[in-house]
């Protein structure tokens, strides 16, 4: 009998996937394009303007300059991941899920249709609020390569996260749970308003442990070409965070965690 | 070569409910297969095992030869579904979760387009194709998950309930396009709660009872093994002294309805004549219950002795 399987038909499935996934956050884009937009107006009027004025320079940029770089990245992270988190919770949630389930669909395109679909929503956030950011300063861009692929890694990173998160919540609560308790604190810690050189030796060691800011860090090097740490380091870890996470959310899809009884 | 062969499927809940107990089901290329069981009895999660939805225990499923442990992506690319529940985002529009399944199934969209229209066509449903989901009635959601579940044109289609809840026009149009899905070459199977459905639709018929097949065969075979059938007449006026049947047990309902048992090997012949001889008239007769009804009563009830 002849079935409709193999690399072409899993392409299709993986393009319908996709599709779906960014004509939602399109669709939606109240809730999903315009908040960040306002959200880092603001930060760029009274972090940058406002108290950012008051501020001296660090390593030879105007503060709204310096902040600009993880204002951007904290947009990708937090849009990357919201958008797996509650696409994939919503999918079970309405059992929609059980259209890809039934389907000759594999685990891995699955994986990769929602993955890119919150990748692609948080990279176009970090591009409109790096285009609203020119409207308050003048951003070089030292290294284009550098913050395009840093861009995508950690848009990556975080839609995985948004991704296992909403493999595992149960609940509405628990895709609100670890943006709040855990991603917020980290970003904010993650070197986004200062230089860890400013910080006491003890913050500055526990900040190492601190996978974010080397997002950070290595994106406003790519921006700036200034950076606290090494860049090298912080592309390793960022791509090996990003395989562990990959191969994590592919085996919860493969077990059915969380979608099949 | 069979349509779907189940080999002591087992399946064990998290909470230690054993809701299939190893059971053995057959159906062959072309037919159209009842599954039938009281809520809870292992029917759906049967059809979940089949469709992928529901992880099993123990045993093994082949569908057209295809073994869903080994070739699992061909085996579902043969089977359509048809849920219980909806399924379905509200918020999309009808024909975008139409081309979409279709996508998932690695069809293009130029050709999921087609089937799209032919399928809301043939649902009766086409009108509403650029609307969301929430604005199509109960029975028109029914008639989409019905749609959707023919975007793939599947060798083995799996009807869980499709007629519940549903007005009795739309049931027959459903019945008559299943009907006409099969003659094509489809197979289907079908779980339901109405019985008269199955008996008037299936060719052949398994019965489950909490998670174990007690009846599998023919319904033909199944019928006719039916021991009794209780009939219901309709008299002209009441009688002033009860009538003489002889073997045929009675009652009566009211004045004017008589429920007569009527056992294997007994004639209805003889009985109009026993009537006639006492100037009994009948206006009408019809069964009290479906037969699979009833045979379906003794057999789970026969069954809960047994345990």
């Amino acid at each position: 009998m002849i079935t409709r399987t193999g690399f072409y038909p899993n392409m299709i499935a993986l393009q319908t996937l996709l599709r779906k996934e960014t004509l939602r956050f399109l669709r939606i884009w109240t809730q999903t394009l315009l908040p960040p937009a306002i959200t880092m107006s603001l930060y760029f009027l009274i972090f940058g303007k406002f108290i950012g004025s008051q501020i001296r320079q660090i390593d030879g940029y105007a503060y709204i300059q310096y902040i600009v770089p993880g204002l951007v990245m904290m947009s990708i992270m937090t849009n990357a991941y919201a958008n797996t988190a509650s696409s994939f919770f919503l999918t079970k949630f309405n059992k929609s899920i059980d259209e890809m389930l039934v389907s000759p669909m594999s685990n891995l395109i699955t994986l990769l249709g929602f993955t890119l679909g919150g990748t692609l929503r948080g990279f176009l956030v970090g591009v409109i609020v790096m285009i609203i950011s020119l409207l308050f300063t003048r951003l070089p861009v030292h290294h284009p390569f550098i913050v395009v692929v840093m861009a995508i890694l950690a848009a990556m990173v975080f839609s995985l996260g948004g991704l296992i998160n909403g493999i595992y919540a149960k609940r509405f609560d628990d895709i609100s749970f670890i943006p709040t308790f855990v991603l917020t604190p980290l970003t904010y810690l993650g070197g986004v308003f200062y230089s860890i050189q400013q910080l006491p030796p003890l913050w500055r060691t526990l900040s190492m442990f601190n996978p974010i800011l080397d997002m950070v860090d290595t994106f406003r090097y790519g921006l700036l070409d200034v950076s606290d740490l090494n860049i090298y380091l912080g592309f390793s870890l960022v791509i090996i965070l990003c395989v562990i996470m990959f191969f994590w959310a592919w085996a919860l899809l493969c077990k059915g965690v969380g979608i099949k009884v | 070569m069979n349509a779907l062969s189940v080999k002591n499927l087992t399946k064990v809940y998290s909470n230690g409910l054993a809701a299939l107990k190893g059971i053995n089901l057959e159906v062959a290329e072309g037919d159209f297969f009842a599954l039938l069981g009281q809520n809870g009895a292992g029917k759906s999660t049967t059809i979940g095992i089949i469709c992928s939805l529901v992880n099993k225990t123990a045993g093994k499923v082949m569908v057209f030869g295809y073994d869903t442990d080994t070739e699992l992506a061909q085996a579902k690319s043969l089977i359509g579904v048809v849920p219980q529940e909806m399924n379905f985002s509200l918020f999309e529009n009808i024909s975008q979760i139409l081309i979409n399944q279709a996508g998932y199934y690695g069809i293009p969209q130029k050709i999921a387009v087609n089937r799209m229209e032919v399928y809301l066509k043939e649902m009766g449903i086409w009108e509403m194709h650029n609307q969301p989901a929430f604005r199509l009635s109960g029975g028109m959601k029914r008639r989409l998950m019905i749609a959707r579940a023919l975007m793939n044109e599947p060798k083995l289609l799996i009807l869980d309930e499709p007629t519940a809840g549903v007005d009795i026009e739309l049931r027959h149009t459903l019945w008559r396009f299943l009907s006409k899905l099969n003659q094509q070459g489809t197979t289907i199977i079908l779980t339901t709660h109405y019985l008269e459905e199955a008996e008037q639709l299936c060719k052949n018929v398994a019965i489950i009872d909490h998670g174990e097949i007690i009846e599998h065969a023919n319904m033909k075979v199944l019928i006719n093994r039916l021991n009794v059938q209780t009939l219901i007449f309709d008299i002209e006026k009441p009688l002033i002294q009860p009538p003489t049947l002889n073997e045929y047990r009675y009652r009566f309902i009211d004045d004017t309805t008589m429920e007569i048992e009527i056992h294997r090997g007994q004639s209805i012949n003889h009985l109009f004549h026993l009537l006639n001889e006492q100037n009994i008239q009948v206006n009408s007769m019809r069964n009290k219950t479906n037969r699979l009804e009833e045979l379906f009563m003794h057999l789970i009830k026969e069954n809960k002795d047994h345990s």
